[in-house]
Protein backbone atom coordinates (compact mmCIF):
# COMPACT_ATOMS: atom_id res chain seq x y z
CA UNK A 1 0.00 0.00 0.00
CA UNK A 2 2.53 2.40 0.50
CA UNK A 3 4.39 1.45 -2.32
CA UNK A 4 0.82 2.87 -4.53
CA UNK A 5 -0.99 5.47 -2.28
CA UNK A 6 1.02 8.47 -3.94
CA UNK A 7 -1.06 10.99 -1.48
CA UNK A 8 0.56 13.85 1.45
CA UNK A 9 2.54 11.18 4.26
CA UNK A 10 1.04 13.88 6.83
CA UNK A 11 3.05 14.79 10.17
CA UNK A 12 2.10 12.34 13.10
CA UNK A 13 0.33 9.58 10.82
CA UNK A 14 -0.65 7.62 14.17
CA UNK A 15 -4.10 6.71 12.90
CA UNK A 16 -3.10 6.21 9.40
CA UNK A 17 -0.68 2.69 10.02
CA UNK A 18 -4.24 0.57 10.03
CA UNK A 19 -5.51 2.50 7.10
CA UNK A 20 -2.47 2.01 5.13
CA UNK A 21 -2.84 -1.59 6.09
CA UNK A 22 -6.24 -1.89 4.21
CA UNK A 23 -6.63 -3.65 1.19
CA UNK A 24 -6.91 -1.67 -1.83
CA UNK A 25 -9.15 1.45 -1.69
CA UNK A 26 -8.31 2.31 1.52
CA UNK A 27 -7.32 6.18 1.04
CA UNK A 28 -10.53 7.61 0.76
CA UNK A 29 -12.18 6.11 3.62
CA UNK A 30 -8.76 6.35 5.85
CA UNK A 31 -9.34 10.28 5.17
CA UNK A 32 -13.12 10.51 5.54
CA UNK A 33 -12.76 8.65 8.94
CA UNK A 34 -9.81 10.46 10.24
CA UNK A 35 -11.22 13.73 10.03
CA UNK A 36 -14.67 12.99 10.35
CA UNK A 37 -16.39 15.09 7.15
CA UNK A 38 -13.74 15.80 4.27
CA UNK A 39 -12.72 19.00 4.55
CA UNK A 40 -14.00 22.21 2.46
CA UNK A 41 -13.04 25.56 1.83
CA UNK A 42 -15.86 27.63 1.35
CA UNK A 43 -14.28 29.45 -1.05
CA UNK A 44 -13.80 26.38 -3.21
CA UNK A 45 -10.92 24.65 -4.20
CA UNK A 46 -9.60 21.61 -2.23
CA UNK A 47 -7.64 22.47 0.58
CA UNK A 48 -4.79 20.24 1.35
CA UNK A 49 -3.46 19.02 4.38
CA UNK A 50 -1.23 21.67 6.83
CA UNK A 51 2.44 20.53 7.78
CA UNK A 52 1.98 18.02 3.82
CA UNK A 53 5.38 16.54 3.04
CA UNK A 54 4.00 15.08 0.00
CA UNK A 55 7.12 11.69 -0.86
CA UNK A 56 5.98 11.00 -4.45
CA UNK A 57 5.03 7.36 -5.07
CA UNK A 58 7.11 4.90 -6.12
CA UNK A 59 4.20 4.09 -8.89
CA UNK A 60 4.47 7.53 -9.59
CA UNK A 61 8.29 7.46 -10.23
CA UNK A 62 8.00 3.99 -12.50
CA UNK A 63 5.41 6.09 -14.68
CA UNK A 64 7.01 9.64 -15.19
CA UNK A 65 10.18 7.10 -16.10
CA UNK A 66 8.29 5.14 -18.77
CA UNK A 67 7.07 8.45 -20.09
CA UNK A 68 10.20 9.43 -20.34
CA UNK A 69 11.63 6.82 -22.07
CA UNK A 70 8.70 7.09 -24.30
CA UNK A 71 9.62 10.37 -25.33
CA UNK A 72 13.24 9.93 -26.02
CA UNK A 73 12.37 6.87 -28.48
CA UNK A 74 9.78 9.22 -30.48
CA UNK A 75 12.36 11.74 -30.61
CA UNK A 76 15.25 9.71 -32.14
CA UNK A 77 12.63 8.02 -34.35
CA UNK A 78 11.66 11.69 -35.91
CA UNK A 79 15.19 12.13 -36.23
CA UNK A 80 15.61 9.27 -38.05
CA UNK A 81 12.72 9.04 -40.24
CA UNK A 82 13.41 12.77 -41.20
CA UNK A 83 16.88 12.48 -42.40
CA UNK A 84 16.39 9.32 -44.27
CA UNK A 85 13.11 11.71 -46.44
CA UNK A 86 16.27 14.03 -46.97
CA UNK A 87 18.39 11.67 -48.50
CA UNK A 88 16.09 10.58 -50.28
CA UNK A 89 14.76 13.34 -51.40
CA UNK A 90 17.92 14.84 -52.20
CA UNK A 91 18.92 11.82 -53.82
CA UNK A 92 15.83 12.02 -56.14
CA UNK A 93 16.12 15.46 -57.07
CA UNK A 94 19.98 15.47 -57.92
CA UNK A 95 20.06 12.19 -59.98
CA UNK A 96 17.21 13.78 -62.43
CA UNK A 97 18.10 13.60 -65.77
CA UNK A 98 17.19 17.60 -65.92
CA UNK A 99 18.68 18.55 -62.71
CA UNK A 100 21.71 20.40 -64.19
CA UNK A 101 19.99 22.61 -66.74
CA UNK A 102 16.81 23.22 -64.25
CA UNK A 103 19.62 24.27 -61.33
CA UNK A 104 20.88 26.89 -63.53
CA UNK A 105 17.44 28.62 -64.44
CA UNK A 106 15.95 28.33 -61.38
CA UNK A 107 18.79 28.12 -58.44
CA UNK A 108 21.45 30.23 -60.17
CA UNK A 109 22.87 32.90 -57.06
CA UNK A 110 24.12 35.59 -59.11
CA UNK A 111 20.15 35.82 -60.44
CA UNK A 112 19.04 35.39 -56.84
CA UNK A 113 21.60 38.40 -55.79
CA UNK A 114 20.52 40.36 -58.00
CA UNK A 115 16.32 40.08 -57.63
CA UNK A 116 16.31 39.67 -54.23
CA UNK A 117 16.58 43.85 -53.61
CA UNK A 118 14.25 44.26 -56.39
CA UNK A 119 11.59 41.75 -54.78
CA UNK A 120 12.00 42.99 -51.20
CA UNK A 121 11.03 46.19 -52.64
CA UNK A 122 7.68 44.97 -54.07
CA UNK A 123 7.40 42.68 -51.29
CA UNK A 124 7.03 46.21 -49.17
CA UNK A 125 3.68 47.22 -50.97
CA UNK A 126 2.24 43.72 -50.55
CA UNK A 127 3.11 43.75 -47.06
CA UNK A 128 1.36 47.62 -47.16
CA UNK A 129 -1.49 46.23 -49.26
CA UNK A 130 -2.69 43.05 -46.74
CA UNK A 131 -2.25 45.38 -43.82
CA UNK A 132 -4.91 48.19 -45.31
CA UNK A 133 -6.89 44.69 -46.40
CA UNK A 134 -6.49 42.78 -43.67
CA UNK A 135 -8.52 45.79 -41.73
CA UNK A 136 -11.11 46.34 -43.98
CA UNK A 137 -12.10 42.77 -44.68
CA UNK A 138 -12.22 42.20 -40.67
CA UNK A 139 -14.37 45.23 -40.28
CA UNK A 140 -16.53 44.55 -43.72
CA UNK A 141 -17.05 40.53 -42.94
CA UNK A 142 -18.34 41.22 -39.69
CA UNK A 143 -21.12 44.08 -41.13
CA UNK A 144 -21.82 41.63 -43.41
CA UNK A 145 -22.30 38.54 -40.97
CA UNK A 146 -24.36 40.47 -38.45
CA UNK A 147 -26.34 41.55 -41.08
CA UNK A 148 -27.43 38.01 -42.34
CA UNK A 149 -27.89 37.64 -38.36
CA UNK A 150 -30.49 40.30 -38.12
CA UNK A 151 -34.13 38.83 -37.03
CA UNK A 152 -37.64 40.76 -38.34
CA UNK A 153 -38.85 41.12 -40.94
CA UNK A 154 -38.04 44.66 -40.84
CA UNK A 155 -34.60 43.80 -41.92
CA UNK A 156 -35.21 41.43 -44.73
CA UNK A 157 -33.87 43.66 -47.83
CA UNK A 158 -30.78 44.12 -45.69
CA UNK A 159 -30.09 40.10 -44.97
CA UNK A 160 -31.08 39.62 -48.37
CA UNK A 161 -28.54 41.74 -49.78
CA UNK A 162 -25.65 40.88 -47.64
CA UNK A 163 -27.01 36.60 -48.14
CA UNK A 164 -26.27 37.57 -52.30
CA UNK A 165 -23.43 39.42 -51.63
CA UNK A 166 -21.55 36.47 -49.62
CA UNK A 167 -23.14 33.97 -52.52
CA UNK A 168 -21.57 35.58 -55.07
CA UNK A 169 -18.08 36.73 -54.16
CA UNK A 170 -17.46 33.73 -52.54
CA UNK A 171 -18.41 31.88 -55.59
CA UNK A 172 -16.54 33.78 -57.85
CA UNK A 173 -12.58 32.85 -58.67
CA UNK A 174 -10.47 35.41 -57.09
CA UNK A 175 -8.39 36.17 -60.44
CA UNK A 176 -12.02 35.99 -62.47
CA UNK A 177 -12.95 39.20 -59.75
CA UNK A 178 -9.83 41.04 -59.99
CA UNK A 179 -9.99 41.03 -63.58
CA UNK A 180 -13.16 42.69 -63.70
CA UNK A 181 -12.56 45.31 -60.80
CA UNK A 182 -8.94 45.89 -62.34
CA UNK A 183 -9.69 46.35 -66.03
CA UNK A 184 -13.46 46.51 -66.09
CA UNK A 185 -13.60 49.29 -63.60
CA UNK A 186 -10.83 51.82 -65.97
CA UNK A 187 -12.88 50.75 -68.78
CA UNK A 188 -16.10 52.99 -67.60
CA UNK A 189 -14.27 55.51 -67.21
CA UNK A 190 -16.45 56.95 -64.22
CA UNK A 191 -15.80 60.77 -63.06
CA UNK A 192 -13.74 60.76 -59.95
CA UNK A 193 -12.87 57.11 -59.79
CA UNK A 194 -9.32 55.86 -59.36
CA UNK A 195 -7.82 53.64 -62.07
CA UNK A 196 -4.72 52.95 -59.54
CA UNK A 197 -4.17 49.18 -60.72
CA UNK A 198 -3.25 48.91 -56.42
CA UNK A 199 -5.91 50.33 -55.35
CA UNK A 200 -8.74 48.94 -57.65
CA UNK A 201 -6.84 45.49 -56.82
CA UNK A 202 -6.94 46.09 -53.55
CA UNK A 203 -10.61 46.72 -53.27
CA UNK A 204 -10.87 43.43 -55.55
CA UNK A 205 -9.19 41.37 -52.30
CA UNK A 206 -11.36 43.26 -50.29
CA UNK A 207 -14.94 41.98 -52.05
CA UNK A 208 -13.76 38.64 -52.32
CA UNK A 209 -12.39 38.06 -48.93
CA UNK A 210 -15.04 39.93 -46.93
CA UNK A 211 -17.50 37.56 -47.71
CA UNK A 212 -15.24 34.27 -46.84
CA UNK A 213 -14.93 36.42 -43.44
CA UNK A 214 -18.52 37.18 -43.65
CA UNK A 215 -18.90 33.69 -43.37
CA UNK A 216 -16.79 32.33 -40.78
CA UNK A 217 -18.21 35.54 -38.43
CA UNK A 218 -21.63 34.08 -39.09
CA UNK A 219 -20.49 30.44 -37.94
CA UNK A 220 -19.11 32.17 -34.86
CA UNK A 221 -22.33 33.90 -34.09
CA UNK A 222 -24.31 31.20 -34.42
CA UNK A 223 -22.24 28.83 -32.57
CA UNK A 224 -23.22 31.28 -29.44
CA UNK A 225 -25.98 29.40 -27.46
CA UNK A 226 -29.20 31.15 -27.04
CA UNK A 227 -29.12 31.04 -23.78
CA UNK A 228 -25.96 33.92 -23.59
CA UNK A 229 -28.41 35.97 -24.94
CA UNK A 230 -31.03 35.33 -23.10
CA UNK A 231 -28.53 36.26 -19.80
CA UNK A 232 -27.55 39.27 -21.12
CA UNK A 233 -31.17 41.10 -22.28
CA UNK A 234 -32.35 39.99 -18.93
CA UNK A 235 -29.53 42.20 -17.49
CA UNK A 236 -31.56 44.80 -19.17
CA UNK A 237 -28.83 45.21 -22.77
CA UNK A 238 -30.48 46.00 -25.65
CA UNK A 239 -29.83 43.97 -28.44
CA UNK A 240 -27.14 46.21 -30.09
CA UNK A 241 -25.58 45.81 -26.39
CA UNK A 242 -25.63 42.01 -26.47
CA UNK A 243 -24.32 42.22 -29.98
CA UNK A 244 -21.09 44.46 -28.79
CA UNK A 245 -20.57 42.95 -25.75
CA UNK A 246 -21.49 39.55 -25.55
CA UNK A 247 -22.10 37.99 -28.55
CA UNK A 248 -20.02 39.35 -30.78
CA UNK A 249 -16.72 39.15 -28.96
CA UNK A 250 -17.49 35.18 -28.37
CA UNK A 251 -18.27 34.82 -31.96
CA UNK A 252 -14.96 36.12 -33.30
CA UNK A 253 -12.89 34.64 -30.21
CA UNK A 254 -13.81 31.39 -31.24
CA UNK A 255 -13.12 31.82 -35.20
CA UNK A 256 -9.52 33.37 -34.22
CA UNK A 257 -8.06 30.43 -36.14
CA UNK A 258 -10.23 30.14 -39.08
CA UNK A 259 -10.42 33.73 -39.31
CA UNK A 260 -6.49 33.64 -39.31
CA UNK A 261 -6.16 31.18 -41.80
CA UNK A 262 -8.26 33.75 -44.28
CA UNK A 263 -5.67 36.30 -43.54
CA UNK A 264 -2.69 34.15 -44.56
CA UNK A 265 -4.48 33.42 -47.59
CA UNK A 266 -4.86 36.76 -47.99
CA UNK A 267 -1.24 37.75 -47.66
CA UNK A 268 0.06 36.08 -50.20
CA UNK A 269 -3.24 36.90 -52.33
CA UNK A 270 -2.17 40.32 -52.65
CA UNK A 271 0.52 38.85 -55.18
CA UNK A 272 -2.56 38.89 -57.94
CA UNK A 273 -3.21 42.36 -57.77
CA UNK A 274 0.34 42.18 -60.02
CA UNK A 275 -2.28 41.31 -63.00
CA UNK A 276 -3.10 44.96 -63.34
CA UNK A 277 0.50 46.09 -63.64
CA UNK A 278 0.72 47.19 -59.69
CA UNK A 279 4.77 46.69 -59.16
CA UNK A 280 4.20 44.22 -56.02
CA UNK A 281 7.09 40.88 -55.42
CA UNK A 282 5.35 38.82 -57.80
CA UNK A 283 5.76 42.04 -60.88
CA UNK A 284 9.24 42.18 -59.82
CA UNK A 285 10.36 38.74 -60.00
CA UNK A 286 8.41 39.06 -63.27
CA UNK A 287 10.18 41.55 -65.01
CA UNK A 288 13.83 39.84 -64.19
CA UNK A 289 12.51 37.02 -65.44
CA UNK A 290 11.04 38.06 -68.40
CA UNK A 291 14.56 40.14 -68.74
CA UNK A 292 16.86 37.28 -68.06
CA UNK A 293 14.92 34.42 -69.08
CA UNK A 294 15.91 32.90 -66.06
CA UNK A 295 13.90 32.14 -62.78
CA UNK A 296 15.76 32.41 -59.88
CA UNK A 297 13.76 35.44 -59.28
CA UNK A 298 10.58 33.58 -59.17
CA UNK A 299 12.46 31.08 -55.96
CA UNK A 300 13.05 34.61 -54.28
CA UNK A 301 9.86 35.33 -54.16
CA UNK A 302 8.16 32.50 -53.52
CA UNK A 303 10.68 31.80 -50.89
CA UNK A 304 9.52 35.28 -49.26
CA UNK A 305 6.29 35.13 -49.31
CA UNK A 306 6.91 31.74 -47.27
CA UNK A 307 8.84 33.59 -44.65
CA UNK A 308 6.21 35.84 -44.32
CA UNK A 309 3.61 33.47 -43.82
CA UNK A 310 5.56 31.29 -41.91
CA UNK A 311 5.47 33.55 -38.53
CA UNK A 312 1.96 34.03 -39.43
CA UNK A 313 1.04 31.15 -39.19
CA UNK A 314 3.33 30.08 -35.90
CA UNK A 315 0.89 33.25 -34.63
CA UNK A 316 -2.27 31.44 -35.10
CA UNK A 317 -0.95 28.49 -33.41
CA UNK A 318 0.12 30.51 -30.11
CA UNK A 319 -3.44 32.65 -30.50
CA UNK A 320 -5.39 29.37 -30.27
CA UNK A 321 -2.93 27.41 -27.64
CA UNK A 322 -3.47 30.69 -25.34
CA UNK A 323 -7.53 30.97 -25.97
CA UNK A 324 -8.08 27.35 -24.68
CA UNK A 325 -5.15 28.02 -21.96
CA UNK A 326 -7.04 31.09 -21.20
CA UNK A 327 -10.59 29.60 -21.01
CA UNK A 328 -9.46 26.64 -18.99
CA UNK A 329 -10.10 23.80 -21.16
CA UNK A 330 -7.48 21.14 -22.08
CA UNK A 331 -7.09 18.40 -20.12
CA UNK A 332 -5.85 15.58 -21.79
CA UNK A 333 -8.44 15.37 -24.36
CA UNK B 1 -34.53 50.70 -5.82
CA UNK B 2 -35.40 54.38 -7.74
CA UNK B 3 -38.94 53.33 -8.47
CA UNK B 4 -41.64 54.28 -5.62
CA UNK B 5 -44.19 51.15 -5.48
CA UNK B 6 -47.91 51.40 -5.64
CA UNK B 7 -48.82 51.49 -2.08
CA UNK B 8 -49.89 48.47 -0.84
CA UNK B 9 -50.35 46.75 -4.44
CA UNK B 10 -48.34 43.69 -5.49
CA UNK B 11 -44.80 44.28 -7.04
CA UNK B 12 -45.78 41.15 -9.49
CA UNK B 13 -48.82 40.68 -10.71
CA UNK B 14 -50.00 37.64 -13.20
CA UNK B 15 -53.42 37.21 -14.58
CA UNK B 16 -54.62 34.82 -16.77
CA UNK B 17 -50.96 33.81 -18.26
CA UNK B 18 -51.11 31.36 -21.43
CA UNK B 19 -47.95 30.31 -23.11
CA UNK B 20 -47.80 27.48 -25.28
CA UNK B 21 -44.78 26.05 -27.76
CA UNK B 22 -46.34 25.02 -31.15
CA UNK B 23 -48.62 22.54 -29.78
CA UNK B 24 -48.06 21.92 -26.34
CA UNK B 25 -49.53 24.11 -23.55
CA UNK B 26 -47.48 24.75 -20.59
CA UNK B 27 -48.71 28.17 -18.93
CA UNK B 28 -52.67 27.27 -19.02
CA UNK B 29 -53.92 29.81 -16.97
CA UNK B 30 -51.93 30.92 -14.36
CA UNK B 31 -52.35 33.69 -12.13
CA UNK B 32 -49.97 35.14 -9.61
CA UNK B 33 -49.92 37.94 -7.16
CA UNK B 34 -46.06 38.79 -5.51
CA UNK B 35 -46.68 40.94 -2.96
CA UNK B 36 -42.91 43.75 -2.26
CA UNK B 37 -40.35 42.21 0.13
CA UNK B 38 -41.70 38.33 -0.20
CA UNK B 39 -40.80 35.28 -1.50
CA UNK B 40 -42.59 33.22 -3.61
CA UNK B 41 -41.69 29.71 -4.30
CA UNK B 42 -43.04 27.77 -7.47
CA UNK B 43 -42.56 24.09 -6.81
CA UNK B 44 -43.52 21.26 -9.47
CA UNK B 45 -42.92 18.16 -11.05
CA UNK B 46 -39.81 18.52 -13.86
CA UNK B 47 -41.29 20.44 -16.89
CA UNK B 48 -44.24 22.02 -15.27
CA UNK B 49 -43.48 25.07 -16.42
CA UNK B 50 -41.51 27.23 -13.85
CA UNK B 51 -38.69 28.43 -15.66
CA UNK B 52 -41.11 29.47 -18.44
CA UNK B 53 -42.99 31.28 -16.09
CA UNK B 54 -39.95 33.06 -14.60
CA UNK B 55 -39.09 33.53 -18.40
CA UNK B 56 -42.28 35.07 -19.12
CA UNK B 57 -42.09 37.28 -16.20
CA UNK B 58 -39.12 38.91 -18.09
CA UNK B 59 -40.30 39.38 -21.06
CA UNK B 60 -37.82 36.42 -22.42
CA UNK B 61 -40.78 34.56 -23.84
CA UNK B 62 -44.01 36.26 -24.96
CA UNK B 63 -47.02 35.41 -23.23
CA UNK B 64 -49.59 34.13 -25.81
CA UNK B 65 -52.45 35.20 -23.80
CA UNK B 66 -53.16 37.38 -20.34
CA UNK B 67 -51.60 40.01 -18.60
CA UNK B 68 -48.51 40.78 -16.12
CA UNK B 69 -47.94 43.77 -14.41
CA UNK B 70 -44.86 45.00 -12.75
CA UNK B 71 -45.26 47.59 -9.79
CA UNK B 72 -48.82 48.38 -11.42
CA UNK B 73 -47.58 49.13 -14.76
CA UNK B 74 -48.31 46.80 -17.28
CA UNK B 75 -45.34 45.18 -19.23
CA UNK B 76 -46.62 42.54 -21.76
CA UNK B 77 -48.36 46.08 -23.49
CA UNK B 78 -46.97 45.89 -27.02
CA UNK B 79 -45.90 49.50 -26.36
CA UNK B 80 -43.82 49.06 -23.56
CA UNK B 81 -39.94 49.73 -23.10
CA UNK B 82 -38.93 46.31 -22.86
CA UNK B 83 -35.23 46.59 -22.58
CA UNK B 84 -36.71 49.40 -19.48
CA UNK B 85 -38.63 46.27 -18.01
CA UNK B 86 -35.84 44.00 -18.35
CA UNK B 87 -34.18 47.03 -16.13
CA UNK B 88 -36.19 46.22 -13.38
CA UNK B 89 -35.93 42.90 -12.50
CA UNK B 90 -32.74 40.28 -11.80
CA UNK B 91 -33.01 36.77 -12.78
CA UNK B 92 -30.56 33.90 -11.80
CA UNK B 93 -30.84 31.12 -14.56
CA UNK B 94 -31.05 27.09 -13.91
CA UNK B 95 -27.43 26.91 -16.18
CA UNK B 96 -26.45 30.41 -14.18
CA UNK B 97 -25.30 31.90 -17.95
CA UNK B 98 -22.56 33.94 -16.85
CA UNK B 99 -20.35 35.18 -19.99
CA UNK B 100 -17.31 32.80 -20.97
CA UNK B 101 -15.14 35.53 -22.24
CA UNK B 102 -15.43 37.65 -19.27
CA UNK B 103 -13.69 37.46 -15.73
CA UNK B 104 -16.57 37.10 -12.60
CA UNK B 105 -16.06 40.72 -12.37
CA UNK B 106 -16.55 41.68 -15.44
CA UNK B 107 -19.26 39.35 -15.52
CA UNK B 108 -20.83 41.68 -12.64
CA UNK B 109 -20.19 44.88 -13.77
CA UNK B 110 -21.15 44.82 -17.93
CA UNK B 111 -24.60 45.51 -17.09
CA UNK B 112 -24.61 48.32 -14.35
CA UNK B 113 -21.30 50.22 -16.53
CA UNK B 114 -23.01 49.36 -19.87
CA UNK B 115 -26.96 49.58 -19.01
CA UNK B 116 -26.71 51.86 -15.89
CA UNK B 117 -23.65 53.97 -16.74
CA UNK B 118 -22.17 53.52 -13.54
CA UNK B 119 -18.99 54.12 -13.21
CA UNK B 120 -16.07 51.52 -13.64
CA UNK B 121 -14.31 51.98 -9.99
CA UNK B 122 -17.99 52.44 -8.59
CA UNK B 123 -19.22 49.80 -10.09
CA UNK B 124 -16.28 47.71 -9.47
CA UNK B 125 -16.73 48.48 -5.86
CA UNK B 126 -20.01 47.35 -5.55
CA UNK B 127 -19.41 44.11 -7.38
CA UNK B 128 -16.39 43.42 -5.07
CA UNK B 129 -18.57 43.76 -1.98
CA UNK B 130 -21.34 41.69 -3.31
CA UNK B 131 -18.66 39.03 -4.14
CA UNK B 132 -17.08 39.14 -0.46
CA UNK B 133 -20.52 38.56 0.67
CA UNK B 134 -20.69 35.72 -1.14
CA UNK B 135 -17.90 34.14 -0.19
CA UNK B 136 -16.21 35.04 -3.59
CA UNK B 137 -13.63 37.50 -3.15
CA UNK B 138 -10.56 35.77 -4.52
CA UNK B 139 -12.71 34.65 -7.41
CA UNK B 140 -13.07 38.23 -8.76
CA UNK B 141 -10.39 37.94 -11.71
CA UNK B 142 -11.17 33.86 -12.85
CA UNK B 143 -12.82 32.94 -15.72
CA UNK B 144 -15.74 31.25 -15.23
CA UNK B 145 -14.96 27.97 -16.70
CA UNK B 146 -12.31 27.63 -13.82
CA UNK B 147 -15.12 27.87 -10.94
CA UNK B 148 -17.29 25.02 -9.34
CA UNK B 149 -20.33 24.94 -9.89
CA UNK B 150 -21.63 25.89 -6.62
CA UNK B 151 -19.24 29.44 -7.19
CA UNK B 152 -20.40 30.32 -10.85
CA UNK B 153 -23.75 30.05 -8.95
CA UNK B 154 -23.24 32.66 -6.36
CA UNK B 155 -21.11 34.63 -9.14
CA UNK B 156 -24.78 34.66 -11.47
CA UNK B 157 -26.72 35.52 -7.97
CA UNK B 158 -23.96 38.50 -7.43
CA UNK B 159 -24.35 39.50 -11.59
CA UNK B 160 -28.27 39.77 -10.88
CA UNK B 161 -27.82 41.80 -7.41
CA UNK B 162 -25.50 44.40 -9.16
CA UNK B 163 -28.21 45.67 -10.71
CA UNK B 164 -30.02 46.30 -7.89
CA UNK B 165 -33.26 45.13 -9.58
CA UNK B 166 -36.57 45.80 -7.99
CA UNK B 167 -37.71 42.09 -8.09
CA UNK B 168 -35.39 38.78 -8.16
CA UNK B 169 -35.90 35.84 -10.58
CA UNK B 170 -34.04 32.96 -9.39
CA UNK B 171 -34.10 29.64 -11.28
CA UNK B 172 -32.97 26.45 -9.31
CA UNK B 173 -30.27 28.02 -7.87
CA UNK B 174 -29.71 25.11 -5.34
CA UNK B 175 -29.83 22.56 -8.29
CA UNK B 176 -26.38 21.94 -8.59
CA UNK B 177 -25.32 22.37 -4.71
CA UNK B 178 -24.02 19.73 -2.40
CA UNK B 179 -26.38 20.30 0.85
CA UNK B 180 -23.35 22.39 3.05
CA UNK B 181 -23.80 25.09 -0.25
CA UNK B 182 -27.24 24.61 -0.24
CA UNK B 183 -27.57 26.16 3.89
CA UNK B 184 -24.70 28.75 2.47
CA UNK B 185 -27.21 29.71 -0.43
CA UNK B 186 -30.63 29.97 1.55
CA UNK B 187 -28.35 32.32 3.62
CA UNK B 188 -27.68 34.65 0.89
CA UNK B 189 -31.89 34.24 0.14
CA UNK B 190 -32.38 35.43 3.43
CA UNK B 191 -29.61 38.07 3.96
CA UNK B 192 -30.90 39.35 0.12
CA UNK B 193 -34.70 39.28 1.99
CA UNK B 194 -33.72 41.41 4.89
CA UNK B 195 -32.47 44.03 2.46
CA UNK B 196 -35.87 43.80 0.98
CA UNK B 197 -35.61 42.37 -2.27
CA UNK B 198 -38.79 40.33 -3.58
CA UNK B 199 -37.63 37.55 -4.93
CA UNK B 200 -39.43 34.41 -7.14
CA UNK B 201 -37.69 31.86 -7.25
CA UNK B 202 -38.18 27.59 -8.93
CA UNK B 203 -36.90 25.02 -7.08
CA UNK B 204 -36.53 21.16 -6.37
CA UNK B 205 -35.49 21.62 -2.78
CA UNK B 206 -38.33 20.88 -0.56
CA UNK B 207 -36.69 22.15 2.55
CA UNK B 208 -35.37 25.64 0.83
CA UNK B 209 -38.58 26.02 -0.15
CA UNK B 210 -40.10 25.53 3.33
CA UNK B 211 -37.28 27.19 4.81
CA UNK B 212 -37.36 30.61 2.56
CA UNK B 213 -40.59 31.16 1.41
CA UNK B 214 -43.61 33.58 2.41
CA UNK B 215 -45.76 31.95 -0.41
CA UNK B 216 -45.31 28.49 -1.96
CA UNK B 217 -47.34 27.92 -5.43
CA UNK B 218 -47.66 24.21 -7.03
CA UNK B 219 -47.35 24.11 -10.59
CA UNK B 220 -49.01 21.39 -12.09
CA UNK B 221 -50.97 20.99 -15.92
CA UNK B 222 -50.22 24.34 -16.32
CA UNK B 223 -51.89 26.21 -13.33
CA UNK B 224 -51.01 27.27 -9.97
CA UNK B 225 -52.95 24.04 -8.74
CA UNK B 226 -52.35 24.79 -4.80
CA UNK B 227 -51.05 28.43 -3.38
CA UNK B 228 -50.47 28.93 0.35
CA UNK B 229 -47.91 29.53 3.52
CA UNK B 230 -45.28 27.07 3.67
CA UNK B 231 -46.99 25.62 6.27
CA UNK B 232 -49.66 25.43 4.49
CA UNK B 233 -49.08 23.55 1.45
CA UNK B 234 -46.32 21.32 2.88
CA UNK B 235 -47.89 20.62 5.95
CA UNK B 236 -51.70 20.43 5.11
CA UNK B 237 -52.20 20.33 0.79
CA UNK B 238 -56.12 20.86 0.56
CA UNK B 239 -55.59 19.44 -3.37
CA UNK B 240 -54.92 15.70 -3.87
CA UNK B 241 -52.92 16.09 -6.57
CA UNK B 242 -50.49 18.51 -4.32
CA UNK B 243 -50.22 15.65 -1.54
CA UNK B 244 -49.29 12.82 -4.11
CA UNK B 245 -46.29 15.21 -5.42
CA UNK B 246 -45.41 15.98 -2.28
CA UNK B 247 -45.39 12.22 -1.18
CA UNK B 248 -43.28 11.13 -4.29
CA UNK B 249 -40.63 13.89 -2.77
CA UNK B 250 -41.22 12.51 0.58
CA UNK B 251 -40.12 9.21 -1.09
CA UNK B 252 -37.13 10.34 -2.75
CA UNK B 253 -35.83 11.59 0.43
CA UNK B 254 -35.78 15.11 -0.56
CA UNK B 255 -38.09 16.48 1.84
N1 LIG C 1 -38.16 27.12 -26.08
C1 LIG C 1 -38.95 26.05 -25.97
N2 LIG C 1 -39.46 25.44 -27.04
C2 LIG C 1 -40.29 24.39 -26.93
N3 LIG C 1 -40.64 23.85 -25.77
C3 LIG C 1 -40.17 24.40 -24.64
C4 LIG C 1 -39.29 25.52 -24.68
N4 LIG C 1 -38.98 25.85 -23.41
C5 LIG C 1 -39.62 24.97 -22.63
N5 LIG C 1 -40.33 24.09 -23.35
C6 LIG C 1 -41.19 23.03 -22.83
O1 LIG C 1 -42.00 23.57 -21.84
C7 LIG C 1 -42.17 22.66 -20.76
C8 LIG C 1 -41.85 23.34 -19.44
O2 LIG C 1 -40.47 23.64 -19.41
P1 LIG C 1 -39.82 24.37 -18.19
O3 LIG C 1 -38.38 24.53 -18.50
O4 LIG C 1 -40.57 25.59 -17.88
O5 LIG C 1 -40.01 23.31 -17.03
P2 LIG C 1 -39.52 23.37 -15.52
O6 LIG C 1 -40.74 23.30 -14.67
O7 LIG C 1 -38.63 24.52 -15.32
O8 LIG C 1 -38.75 22.01 -15.40
P3 LIG C 1 -37.42 21.69 -14.54
O9 LIG C 1 -37.85 21.52 -13.15
O10 LIG C 1 -36.93 20.40 -15.13
O11 LIG C 1 -36.47 22.81 -14.75
C9 LIG C 1 -41.29 21.47 -21.08
O12 LIG C 1 -42.11 20.44 -21.54
C10 LIG C 1 -40.38 21.95 -22.17
O13 LIG C 1 -40.11 20.91 -23.05
MG1 LIG D 1 -36.59 24.70 -15.01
Amino acid sequence: MTATSGRRAEDGPEGETAAEGAPGGGVLEAEVSEEGAPERDPAGGATPGRNEVYVPSRRRIERERHRRGRARRSTAVAALSTLVTAVVLYLVVVDAPGWPRTKETFFDASYAREAFPKVLDGLWLNLRLFAVCGVVVLLLGTLVAVARTLKGPVYWPVRALATAYTDFFRGLPLIICLSIVVFGVPALQLQGVTTDPVLLGGAGLVLTYSAYVAEVVRAGIESVHPSQRAAARSLGLTARQTLRHVVLPQAVRRQVPPLLNDMVSLQKDTSLVSIGGAVEAMRSADVIVGRSLNYTAYIVAALLFVALTVPMTRFTDWVTARTDRHRGQGGIV
Amino acid sequence: MSETPVPGGPLLRMESVRKTFGDSVVLRDVDLEVAPHTVTTLIGASGSGKSTLLRCANLLEEVDDGAIWLDGEEITDPVTDQDAVRRRIGVVFQAYNLFPHMTVLENITLAPRRVHGVGRAEAEAHARELLERLGLGARAGEYPDRLSGGQQQRAAIVRALAVRPRLLLLDEITAALDPELVGEVLDVVRDVKADGMTMVLATHEMGFAREVSDQVCFLEDGVILERGTPEQVFGDPRQERTRRFLGRIVEAGRL
